[in-house]
């Protein structure tokens, strides 16, 4: 990815492509792997010649909570680990259902949401069976 | 990796073991409670504090710890291990501490723990907002998991999902839990618990209830390692270390590649190896049994049950 100006990690790389809305994941150009959380070298092989792909976004829920929160403050919400058709799995949270109806094996798709400039990647329930 | 320790099983005993302030201790800091366990503990192995030349102790919230228990206690230890990884910390060090011994860089091991995590004011809000600058797990955080309980949660959903494993028999853990607790008399919460209660208790992370997670409470820790020659000279009847084994896979439960398979599967296949025995030998097991889930996973991971039977193997008193 080009960024502009001094060069940065890959933290602050992700970080700033969701916040332009765009959810990127790694992949390693030495051993093929997909890579999520975004590291600085390869943790299948160890190269360091990984680079940022989009991915294609589709995923399934691979196990779910839902953690209590009183109504005041916003009542239950759900945190998902996905896994995405890529093969990397990461934490977030299903939107476009309540969260008790989210199940594992639920097909999802990504959208990135922005606050305050600041982007994060959800998901929502799509048609269709886990791959 | 293949491990060949069986030349240390054997060779390091544990001489003396200590609590102080268990459930709540008003008024206390943790390296108070520490000090006074690390002291009856030596004091139980018949020893002095100016025997212990080798110091083990970690911290949840300090990352120089070691140096100010060093300071405390005003002991000069030639051989010290600060390794933190989280409750297992004070098994992990049994390893290298017999390695120590063995070599004569020290003589007598001190193994040591405080924590004040029911009493302290500052509590654990202000300590989950530290956190975020000082163990910063940036791509969980986000969602706001409310950790641990949500980490384990996840787990327990995935091991339901896969293994048809229940709410009831999550419950029987902590019931089982509390019966053993109710024999005995340092035990924090004694009242009579049912699989009912644990089932309509309040939710904290579906689905496990407050009833499936971990107490908080104080408490101080401490034992004392010497090399097993020295060991039979001493006060107390030995218990010699035959095998021990340490593993660590992630930190994050987003990085873990199959939620019902824990790093237990390792270190128990290491520890096996050493001791030379297997789990039909073993007739007494204490299972870090910090939420229900745990338990059902340990249990399958060191060899006590199948895989994805750790649910039937509890159920009706199983344990």
């Amino acid at each position: 990815m080009s960024g502009t100006g001094a060069p940065q990690g890959v933290q602050a790389m992700h970080q700033a492509e969701l916040s332009k809305g765009r959810f990127l994941i790694q992949r390693c150009g030495d051993c093929g792997g997909h890579i999520y959380f975004p590291r600085e070298i390869c943790p299948h092989c160890g190269g360091d010649g990984v680079a940022f792909v989009e991915p294609t976004g589709f995923g399934t829920v691979y196990a779910v909570t839902t953690v209590s929160r009183k109504a005041a403050e916003g009542g239950d919400y759900n945190v998902s680990l996905i896994d995405l058709d890529e093969g990397v799995r990461l934490m977030s949270r299903v939107d476009s259902l309540a969260p008790s109806e989210v199940k594992i094996g639920q097909r999802v798709k990504a959208r990135v949401i922005v606050g305050d400039g600041h982007g994060m990647v959800v998901f929502d329930a799509v048609e269709g069976v886990s791959a | 990796m293949s491990f060949d320790l069986k030349s240390l099983r054997g060779s390091a005993a544990i001489a003396g073991v200590a609590t102080f302030g268990c459930g709540e201790a008003h008024g206390f800091t943790e390296m108070e409670l520490l000090v006074r366990s690390a002291r009856a503990a030596v004091e139980d192995a018949g020893l002095k504090m100016t025997d212990i030349d080798g110091l083990c102790t970690a911290s949840v919230g300090s990352v120089m710890w070691p140096m100010p228990v060093i300071e405390y206690l005003g002991i000069r230890p030639t051989f010290i291990d600060g390794t933190m990884l989280g409750g297992s910390s004070f098994i992990a060090h049994l390893m290298p501490a017999m390695h120590a011994l063995q070599s004569g860089q020290c003589n007598a091991v001190l193994v040591c723990y405080g924590s004040t995590q029911r009493t302290a004011t500052f509590g654990r809000r202000e300590i989950a907002q530290a956190r975020r600058w000082m163990d910063p797990q940036p791509y969980e955080t986000p969602y706001e998991p409310f950790n641990p309980p949500s980490a384990y949660a996840l787990a327990a959903s995935r091991h339901m999902h896969q293994y048809g494993t229940t709410r009831r028999q999550l419950a029987e853990v902590a019931v089982a839990a509390r019966q053993w607790a109710q024999r005995n008399p340092e035990a924090f919460m004694r009242d009579p618990l049912s699989i009912d209660d644990v089932l309509n208790a309040r939710m904290v992370s579906d689905p496990l209830s407050v009833r499936d997670c971990c107490l908080v409470t104080d408490g101080g820790g401490a034992y004392v390692l010497v090399r097993a020659d020295r060991a039979r000279d001493l006060r107390k009847p030995p218990v010699y270390v035959l095998g021990n084994g340490t593993a660590c896979w992630n930190r994050q439960i987003s990085s873990m590649h199959d939620l019902t398979v824990t790093a237990a599967s390792e270190s128990g296949r290491q520890a096996y190896a050493m001791a030379g025995v297997g789990p039909k030998e073993v007739d007494v097991v204490e299972l870090y049994d910090a939420f229900t889930i745990n338990t059902l996973l340990f249990l399958e991971d060191l060899g006590f049950c199948q895989k994805g039977e750790g649910g039937s193997f509890v159920e009706g008193g199983g344990i």
